[in-house]
């Protein structure tokens, strides 16, 4: 590792708006819904099939990764997708920014219907959203320098020819996320994991996006890179302005970052809500068992008693029906098994789609005990 | 802390790797002792050594070219000193240890029965029947639901908590006296990860085993260990009991790591403050204190001298290896403990000036 | 794994039907010369050509050619007859098959065994004297044309014309019938010729195959576990053989085209040098009988290779 010590404060006194490309060349690409949601989804599904057959492939199956889900996302919020293997956070995410094709359900950016968009208007959109990866170490081209893997987004979208103009631009990008201008032209492997994250989330805002998804960004990082680059989120958001999916199955992480929490467990959201209620007063019970399963920095509630969660995940090709999570659900009845409940308000400030959610003392047991 | 013997000591471990770009000086004079029975937590982050150090316990780094000096007690004997095959004897058998990836650590192409009676058939002259009868006890004693039938299945046919619960059997499997867990629940989701640290706190009161717990994570190293050491650059830089460690940390780096994550028992938008810079080269380490270049707290000398690990004053079974003095230590830490950023403590306690 | 089995052969199938369509086509089309006048023997009458092709039905259309031919072979395992000779080509096959089957089936057992084992220990001493040595030679072996090797080997080794006289020469093949002794001492320099390049590199392969292996994580636990390294290495080379063992049905065509050349240096009568013979005479039925038959060899192979694989790697059973 040979690159700079690079700290996360300050960014270089000089961006206070995104780059000037946001000005230059305005997008045609959505109207702008003004007021409403920067993001609808609704009844989104996701249905990968499983083939069989010796001449003629049949479609035998499904897996059922992301099933019916509906939310919104508000201008300027941060949604955290929490969830673990199989939960289809990553799918939803990977919809959303179109690199998947719906099976079937809508999805509305920005006031414009994208779910089926092709070729041209395709290409737009993706001027509007953008995502970061988690693998720092494969997710960045080894062959190419970083300069020129953040002025990529411009090149592809016709967007400052002019070589002088364009580097500036990039360079002005690497200062803003706190990486040394004057290492344009060296490569990927030449920089730590977490500078390379950097690198990730300067391409992403090179074409000043309004909707940045990171699918689980620091993941991959140590824990003493992790806050760098979740406070570099942070701030970048509170300047610019920026709606952010923060995809994360850590949920320490996803409490700090999120305003609003949704907790997916097997291709469905099982509850959605701010982050503070959500977290002190859990009301589903997959999400009781979440909270109740992370560790706690903390030796002296070592000895506490912990209901731990049974079980296995089932496959997502073949999920229990009705509620998929009441085979291993605690307070599972027979209404379970047969009738899906719905994602509503249970008056609780969460939405919560249970039949029998946690009550307010097992809520308060399990939940986050702390001031704010 | 218990009085007696300890089960496990390493002494002054050095161990370096010839590379293309230089030595690596991987663990840079390390000291530490399990105990019967108790939990050690190793935490570190990538390229603390934790990883090396124990591995060196096994042996298991000879075969790359690794310089090794400093010993290695278990049982009466110098591990380090022991022949290949004596180490073998002890390796699977007293001392075993598990990996973070379980698809990875088991062989694809074998069986699950057949690792497992291939970890029995190592140490115990037995025959196959015996050995296999054994196999499906182990799965069954860690928790795998019908361990005859799974016992024929393949390590991609389980999921990965269910693999991980593998690996734990056959490491199980001749009733170790000390376990090295490197990272075993890193790759396991949340709710994965709570049941297989059950396990282990199971396993280890039935059997009386030691563990040494090695993660970056502090909320299962609070879980699980009983004592703790901290490593930074191949070197470590405080041990204590898990309670002191929390409560009264006394090395920078340790409270750089308590800053930096964020927990659910702390208000949310309480900012979390990074330690600046990157982990440091292991060809090429700071002088001095390793971790000064990343130090809030650092002083001019601190490129000069070697921290030496030093009993706290008034906790005897607490040490940290730290130029600054104990009374600044303590002032700085009460500081940053009520909420202050690095800066705000140096200030409030006054740089480099020993509290009155 | 069944289904599996059954579309392997159907597709199977189906691509013999495709190679003989390919070859018909080929050498009607090609300007080989019109088999019709080169049995018609000294300035034929342009009547005569046409009574000829009458006879070998060269004047259907194509179509019904390759119709006619398809239902013979199907139905009647007939392969026709031979423009020059008139022979059954199945009696010419049959007749040819054990001198190449002998020739092929040795080298092949002679370059999975010899260039697996050298593999294996070029990767287990990797960078020593033994395995420079080992690698320098395949590098060497990989490159030289079979032919000049088979000629290097007879003026060594050939108790006819070489300087140690210690093997037998060119020519002296017997059926392994009729003297085993000698069937086996006539075939060992083919054998070697023919093996070398393909030994060559498989050891290669393996060399590299097996070093990553022996990085993965679970050779890790083995240790960990305590096992002898003999038994460590042993699980290195099961996972080191699955990406070579697809390899071997594709080297499968390599070794056939090798044996036309070593059947002729080493004067073996084989199926090889027939087909050479008929090439040149554009004695298609021949021709086509051998493709047929080669063809026919390779597909099988290979869909036992893959039948392997699936039983090597249980992970890829199910797809």
């Amino acid at each position: 590792m040979s690159g700079p010590e690079s700290t996360s404060t300050p960014f270089g006194e000089s961006a206070s708006e995104l780059p000037s490309v946001a000005q230059a060349t305005p997008t045609t690409a959505t109207d702008g819904g003004g007021d409403g949601p920067l993001v609808r989804v609704r009844e989104l599904v996701k249905h990968f099939p499983i083939t069989r057959g010796i001449i003629v492939q049949r479609k035998v199956g499904a897996v059922q990764a992301v099933d019916n889900v509906s939310f919104e996302i508000t201008r300027g919020e941060t949604l955290g997708l929490v969830g673990e293997t199989g939960c289809g956070k990553s799918t939803t995410a990977r919809l959303i920014t179109r690199l998947l094709d719906a099976t079937s359900g809508e999805i509305d950016f920005d006031g414009q219907d994208i779910t089926r968009l092709k070729g041209a208007s395709l290409k737009a959109i993706r001027r509007e959203v953008q995502m970061i990866f988690q693998d720092p170490y494969s997710s960045l081209n080894p062959r190419k320098t970083i300069g020129s893997i953040i002025g990529e987004p411009f090149a592809i979208h016709g967007l400052l020819p002019d070589k002088g103009e364009r580097k500036r631009e990039v360079q002005r990008l690497m200062e803003t996320v706190g990486l040394n201008p004057e290492h344009y032209n060296r490569y990927p492997h030449e920089f730590s994991g977490g500078q390379r994250q950097r690198i990730g989330v300067a391409r992403a805002l090179a074409l000043a996006p309004k909707l940045l998804i990171a699918d689980e960004p620091v993941s991959a990082l140590d824990v003493s890179i992790q806050a760098q680059v979740l406070n570099l989120l942070r701030d970048l958001q509170r300047r610019f302005g920026l709606t952010i999916v923060f995809i994360a199955h850590d949920l320490s992480v996803v409490r700090h970052m999120c305003d609003r929490v949704a907790v997916m467990y097997l291709g469905k959201i099982v509850e959605i809500g701010g982050g503070d209620e959500l977290y002190r007063f859990p009301r589903h019970p997959y999400t009781g068992a979440l909270l109740a399963a992370v560790p706690h920095a903390d030796p002296s509630r070592h000895g506490e008693q912990r209901s731990i969660l049974g079980g296995d995940v089932p496959s997502p090709a073949n999920p229990p029906s009705a509620c998929r999570f009441h085979t291993r659900c605690p307070k599972a009845q027979e209404l379970c098994s047969q009738q899906e409940p719905l994602l509503e308000d249970k008056g609780s400030g969460t939405r919560v789609a249970c039949h029998f959610p946690l009550t307010r003392e097992e809520a308060t047991q399990i939940g986050v005990r702390s001031g704010g | 802390m218990s009085a007696a013997e300890p089960l496990l000591r390493v002494e002054d471990l050095r161990v370096e790797f010839p590379s293309e770009d230089g030595v690596v000086h991987a663990v840079d004079g390390i000291t530490y002792q399990v105990f019967a029975g108790r939990t050690l937590g190793i935490v570190g982050e990538s390229g603390s050594g934790k990883t090396v150090s124990s591995l060196t316990a096994l042996g298991l780094t000879r075969r790359q070219g690794a310089r090794i000096s400093g010993r290695i007690l278990f049982d009466g004997k110098d591990l380090l000193t022991l022949p290949e095959d004596k180490m073998r004897a002890v390796r699977g058998n007293d001392i075993a240890m598990i990996f973070q990836d379980p698809l990875s650590s088991l062989h694809p192409l074998y069986k699950v029965g057949r690792q497992l009676t291939e970890a029995v058939r190592a140490h115990r002259d037995v025959s196959k029947a015996v050995a296999r009868a054994r196999a499906v006890e182990l799965l069954g004693l860690v928790g795998i639901p019908d361990p005859a039938r799974r016992v024929d299945q393949y390590p991609h046919e389980f999921s990965g908590g269910m693999r991980q619960r593998v690996m734990i059997a056959m490491a199980l499997a001749n009733e170790p006296k000390l376990l090295f867990a490197d990272e075993p629940t890193t790759a396991l989701d949340v709710t994965v990860q709570a049941q297989i640290l059950a396990l282990m706190e199971r396993l280890q009161q039935e059997l009386g085993m030691a563990i040494v717990m090695i993660t970056h994570d502090l909320g299962v190293v609070a879980e699980m260990a009983d004592d703790i050491a901290v490593m930074y650059a191949g070197r470590i830089v405080e041990t204590a009991s898990a309670a002191q460690l929390f409560a009264a940390p006394e090395h920078p780096y340790t409270w750089g790591l308590l800053k930096s994550i964020p927990r659910l028992d702390a208000p949310r938008d309480e900012d979390l403050v990074p330690i600046p810079g990157t982990p440091p080269s292991l060809i090429n380490p700071p002088s001095g204190c390793h971790f000064h270049p990343r130090c809030p707290y650092s002083q001019p000398d601190h490129e000069r001298i070697d921290p030496v690990l030093e009993p706290v004053p008034g906790e005897p079974q607490h040490h940290v290896a730290c130029l600054l003095e104990s009374g600044v230590r303590r002032s700085l830490w009460a500081q940053l403990r009520e909420g202050s950023t690095p800066q705000e403590a140096l200030a409030a306690v006054g740089a480099g000036e020993p509290a009155a | 794994m069944l289904r599996y089995i059954i579309r392997r052969l159907l597709i199977g199938v189906l691509i013999l039907v495709i190679v003989c369509a390919l070859t018909f086509v080929f050498f009607r089309v090609l300007p080989t010369g019109n088999p019709a006048l080169l049995r018609a023997g000294r300035d034929p009458q342009p009547k005569l050509i046409k009574e000829i092709e009458g006879v070998l039905g060269l004047n259907k259309p194509l179509i019904v050619q390759f119709w006619d031919y398809m239902k013979a072979f199907f139905l009647h395992l007939n392969l026709g007859y031979s423009y020059y000779s008139q022979e059954s080509v199945k009696a010419l096959i049959t007749e040819r098959l054990p001198a190449t089957l002998s020739l092929t089936g040795g080298a092949a057992v002679l370059w999975v065994l010899g260039g697996l084992s050298v593999g294996i220990i070029s990767a287990l001493r990797r960078h020593t004297v033994v395995d420079r040595l080992s690698m320098g030679t395949a590098l060497l072996l990989l490159s030289v044309p079979e032919f000049w090797l088979g000629f290097v080997m007879l003026l060594l080794f050939a108790n006819d014309i070489g300087k140690l006289k210690i093997l037998p020469g060119a020519g002296s093949y017997v059926g392994l019938t009729y003297d085993p002794w000698k069937w086996f001492t006539s075939l060992i320099m083919p054998w070697i010729v023919l093996a070398s390049g393909g030994a060559a590199v498989y050891a290669r392969l393996m060399r590299s195959s097996l070093s990553e292996m022996m990085r993965e994580d679970y050779i890790r636990t083995a240790r960990a576990k305590g096992l002898r390294e003999r038994l460590v290495v042993r699980q290195g080379v099961r996972s080191a053989i699955n990406p070579i063992v697809t390899l071997l049905g594709l080297e499968i065509g390599v070794l056939l085209g090798g044996a036309i050349l070593v059947e002729t240096v080493f004067n073996i009568p084989g199926i090889g040098v027939e087909n050479f013979k008929a090439i040149q005479s554009s004695d298609f039925p021949v021709v086509q009988g051998t493709v047929l038959l080669a063809s026919a060899f390779i597909i099988v192979a290979n869909i036992v290779v893959d039948i392997a694989y699936a039983y090597l790697d249980p992970r890829v059973r199910y797809s």
